[in-house]
């Protein structure tokens, strides 16, 4: 009997996402599940009931029937008492939770006898989590959509442009906080042609904002900010001194400054004060991220888009709901894959498996049990904080792998074959072989590893000039031709000779003179022609 | 000069050997590499040449010979075309190989010197070896010659058992070797050493014609890398420790380089050598429905490639072909003006010797800081307006990612997830590893067919 995934209507005032989308449903369905979905849930995110049931979901006619037949919800926003009250027992809920801010509910939820999946306590550090993990994907559709709308509120092009009409200078956007909205934001903002300038506590993002167009702006002051969990923490009075004397410098600067900083669990802190929002030109604009938690700018009016000393602040708090398509086929496509993690036999059942760090972190309620804060992972961080909205505050560092030339180190049984028909070879020829040639033979093979050594430094860009420059030194074959051609007659090697049979002198002379010609030819030809080439590369 | 003068003379020109390679590290410190091999060769010739081992006499030969190689070699170096630069390579690495032949022989008539035993043994076991890869050196590169300068087919030519004839050779030459020195040291065995040497120019043959153009890049560094091998073998025999080791600098260099071309074809080296690349891949041409292409015209290109704000070029061979890299950097220059981001992507086994790429845009004098490597760029399509594949096809093939694909694993220019993509080409036909190429049927994708130098440079009308 397979299990069915409801999927209610959000109720939240303002909250336009949906738990999934119906590309996603027929995903579900091929794990096996069954998905009912409340009529008008997708409305707002522009998924209608058809596309639903065209995806193989049943539709729900009221949130009560809905709530009464499925076995496991999806949610967005954290249920409210009212729908506490409608979840059955022995059911799942998958959604925001954010328990260390919302113990009541945590205890309602105990209270229903039911088990209850935290996304937001994902144990983010944990790199196969990745793939679930809603807080980056809704974190990224906010930084993005922060630039859009800063972007409408400001009176200019983003991007410079020489017109007809005159020259336009390129906006110039600060941000503040470079997690995952942060770098969203920075990405955006730089797509759009603007000069961004990025600051965050944690010294190590500067790579990450690097990459994305932007330029990273120190505090001059030494404190290392990362609170573990690639969470920021709150920092010294000193360094918060320097830092403010930064953003006044900036505000003065800049024309548009979006804020993304969030410590977990505390307001957010106040970076931008009345003074500097007074300082910036006329017309700037200050989107704050962080205005849910109080707002990182002194004049942030949650909710509210408001016009102070000519400086336009937006302190949205919907910013994800304002592409609502966009974040619910995210936050779908996170939860389908935390669905997979649950139901690893595709038969439409689901397995909370203890072991399974990543499914442990997320269990906050199991069976009417409180289970959370989960116990650390067995990893080298500390255990993620399941903190207020830490929208910002955490950085994935997300490096496609594009080594293909990156060369693993060689397998220990590989390495030891060859290492042990080495030595076989050494022993044959230390064996046999003349002292002599064991002279020239150890020249050979450090010569070949010296070769070795040199040429992997040798630039792809090189490797005709390298290729003829080789071509030109092994003409050094010239050296053997010369010594043949008029060897003295006298000396120690006249021992060796061999009575009775003369030197063919003419015949080796003419063949050692058409070895000498080839051979220069290359010589001259070689180098002269590197030479040619290695002239023409020019910064 | 004394025997220990002319061994240091040696040791200090086997350095300048080694920081002439070094050198080439980077663009900077390349020239003046070059500028220390040029000393290094100098200083191992005078070293020679007025050495113990060169009586007075032999001068005036050496001075003759020599001015008329160098003369030759100078006048070639001068009058080559960039785009020639494999074929020139091919050809002289027969004349090293030549060399190589004709000091072995040279060696083994000489009778001044006599070993007896185990020395015997080895020495002629040297000089047997120095020439066979002297003589196969020789008759590959002819053949990798031919090919690059089209004056034989570059298709792959295959027949049956040619492997298994491939293998009765070798094994004809090890038997011949060992009735060569096993035969008594006071005579000379003529018929074992001139039959070998002919087995050898045939291996030679036999081992490259049924090699692609494709896999040219791979051919023309191990035949470097044999040249390198055929000098150090001739050192054993002659006692010359500068030969050895200026032979395997040279010999494991060119066994870097067919290693790396392996590697960006992500094929084994002995795939390569067998050849038939292109054989395998036929039948999927045939087999392919016939799909639908997006062509467009120059000044189509021109108005897409002006609105664009970043614009990568993906040269191939096609571009050496055409000759084309003047009119692009030409190209390249009116986009820049227009403040378009333009970079130039270079595969690995683009065109038909490693780095060949880099050094038809450095003629064209393209700053070489926009001309990106495979790993360092591959990132960035996903974020670039266009791409122009310009005659260039494998490199660029998606196929790469399907499993189960002939050329999958390879690694590639991810052109395809770039927001348009125009590609250049003659016409439909497949590349070299004989793939269709589903970047060409994309939605995104352009097709501008046309000789690369022309379509390029009605480009640059429409875009003034």
């Amino acid at each position: 009997m397979s299990l069915l995934i409801g999927v209610p209507r959000e109720i939240f005032a303002g909250e336009k996402r949906v738990a999934t989308v119906p590309e996603v449903v027929e995903k579900l369905i091929k794990l096996g599940f069954k998905v009912v979905v409340e009529s008008g849930a997708g409305d707002a995110a522009n998924c209608s009931d058809e596309a639903y049931r065209a995806a193989g979901a049943e539709i729900a006619a009221s949130a009560a029937e809905l709530w009464a037949g499925a076995d496991i919800v999806f949610k967005v926003r954290a249920p409210s008492d009212e729908e506490v009250g409608l979840l059955r027992a022995g059911s799942t809920l998958v959604s925001f939770i954010w328990p260390a801010q919302n113990p009541e509910l945590m205890q309602k939820l105990a209270a229903r006898k039911v088990t209850v999946l935290a996304i937001d306590a994902l144990p983010r550090q944990l790199s196969r989590a990745q793939k679930m993990d809603a807080l980056t994907s809704q974190a990224g559709v906010a930084g993005y959509r922060a630039v859009i709308e800063a972007a409408n509120g400001f009176g200019r092009f983003f991007n410079g442009q020489i017109t007809a009409a005159g020259k336009v200078p390129p906006a110039k956007v600060f941000i503040a906080g470079a997690g995952v909205a942060g770098l969203a934001a920075i990405g955006t903002a730089a797509g759009l042609g603007a000069i961004v300038r990025a600051n965050d506590t944690r010294a190590e993002v500067a790579d990450q904002v690097k990459s994305l167009g932007g330029e990273f702006v120190k505090v001059e002051y030494e404190e290392e900010g990362s609170g573990g969990g690639g969470y920021a923490k709150v920092m010294s009075e000193g360094f918060q001194q320097a830092q403010r004397e930064m953003y006044a410098q900036q505000a003065r600067e800049v024309d548009i400054i979006i804020t993304t900083a969030l410590i977990p669990g505390k307001p957010a802190p106040k970076l931008i004060t009345a003074e500097m929002v007074a300082s910036m030109k006329p017309g700037s604009v200050i989107v704050d991220m962080a205005a849910e938690q109080g707002g990182n700018c002194e004049l942030t009016e949650p909710g509210k888009s408001v016009l102070k000393h000519g400086v336009t602040i937006i302190g949205y708090t919907d910013l994800v709901s304002r592409l609502s398509r966009q974040s619910s086929t995210l936050y779908a496509t996170n939860l389908f894959r935390l669905a997979e993690e649950l139901c690893k036999t595709k038969d439409g059942q689901i397995n909370v498996n203890f072991e399974d760090d990543a499914i442990r972190g997320l269990t906050v309620i199991k069976d009417g049990q409180i289970t959370w804060p989960a116990p650390a992972p067995k990893l080298p961080a500390v255990a993620a904080k399941p903190a207020a909205a830490s929208l910002a505050a955490s950085a994935v560092a997300k490096k496609s792998g594009h080594g293909h030339g990156s060369s693993e180190p060689m397998s220990h049984q590989k390495l030891a074959v060859m290492f042990g028909i080495a030595a076989v070879l050494f022993w044959v020829i230390g064996a046999n072989a003349p002292a002599a040639f064991l002279g020239h033979f150890t020249v050979f093979v450090l010569a070949c590893f010296v070769g070795y050594m040199v040429v992997w430094n040798v630039k792809p860009a090189l490797h005709t000039p390298l290729m003829s420059v080789t071509n030109a030194v092994s003409s050094i074959i010239a050296i053997g031709a010369l010594v043949q051609i008029a060897p003295p007659l006298s000396g120690g090697l006249s021992a060796g000779m061999t009575a009775g049979i003369s030197r063919p002198d003419e015949v080796i002379r003419w063949l050692a003179i058409g070895a000498i010609v080839l051979a220069t030819i290359n010589m001259f030809g070689g180098f002269a022609v590197t030479q040619r080439m290695l002239a023409m590369f020019r910064k | 000069m004394s025997a220990s003068l002319a061994t240091v003379s040696y040791l200090g020109a086997t350095i300048l050997f080694i920081l002439c390679l070094g050198g080439l590290s980077n663009q900077e410190t390349a020239r003046r590499g070059n500028l220390y091999g040029m000393i290094g060769m100098t200083i191992a010739v005078l070293a020679t040449v007025f050495g113990p081992r060169v009586a007075s006499m032999g001068l005036p030969w050496i001075i003759g010979a020599m001015v008329v190689g160098g003369a030759m070699g100078l006048y070639l170096a001068r009058v080559v075309k960039m785009t020639q630069m494999p074929e020139l390579v091919a050809f002289m690495h027969s004349l090293v190989g030549l060399a190589a032949c004709l000091v072995g022989f040279a060696s083994y008539i000489d009778t001044s010197i006599s070993f007896s035993g185990a020395e015997k043994a080895i020495h002629e076991i040297e000089i047997y070896v120095g020439i066979l890869i002297g003589a196969v050196t020789f008759s590959g590169s002819v053949i990798a010659f031919g090919k690059l300068s089209g004056r034989i087919r570059s298709a792959p030519v295959s027949f049956a058992g040619q492997h298994l004839l491939n293998l009765a050779i070798g094994i004809a030459m090890i038997g011949f070797g060992i009735w060569f020195f096993m035969a008594d040291p006071s005579e000379h065995y003529w018929l074992p050493y001139v039959v070998m040497t002919a087995l050898a120019f045939l291996l030679g043959f036999l081992i490259i014609i049924p090699i692609g153009g494709a896999d040219m890049p791979v051919v023309i560094s191990m035949l470097n890398s044999y040249s390198g091998w055929a000098a150090a073998g001739i050192g054993f025999s002659l006692n010359n420790p500068m030969l050895i080791i200026s032979g395997s600098l040279v010999g494991s260099s060119g066994a870097i380089l067919s290693y790396i071309m392996c590697r960006a074809m992500n094929r084994s080296f002995f795939s390569v050598i067998l050849g038939g690349f292109g054989a395998e891949g036929g039948t999927v041409v045939a087999g392919s429905e016939q799909k639908q292409v997006k062509s467009g015209s120059a000044d189509d290109v021109a108005f897409m490639l002006g609105n664009a704000d970043s614009v990568i070029i993906v040269p191939g061979s096609g571009l050496a072909v055409a000759r084309a890299q003047h009119a692009v950097k030409e190209m390249a220059n009116a986009l820049r003006e227009k403040g378009i981001n333009v970079r130039y992507a270079i595969h690995p086994v683009a065109g038909r010797m490693p780095g060949h790429m880099n050094v038809l845009l450095a003629e064209a004098e393209v700053p070489y800081d926009q001309v990106f490597e495979m790993e360092d760029i591959n990132g960035d399509f996903g974020s670039t307006d266009v791409v122009l594949v310009l005659g260039a096809n494998d490199v660029v093939n998606p196929l790469a990612e399907v499993k189960g694909s002939p050329i999958y694993g390879m690694p590639i220019l991810e052109a395809h997830n770039a927001r348009t993509v125009i590609v250049n080409k003659r016409s439909m036909a497949a590349g070299y590893a004989g793939l269709d190429n589903p970047l060409f049927y994309m939605d995104k994708t352009m097709m501008v067919f046309g000789d690369a130098k022309k379509v390029v440079e009605d480009i640059v009308k429409a875009l003034e």
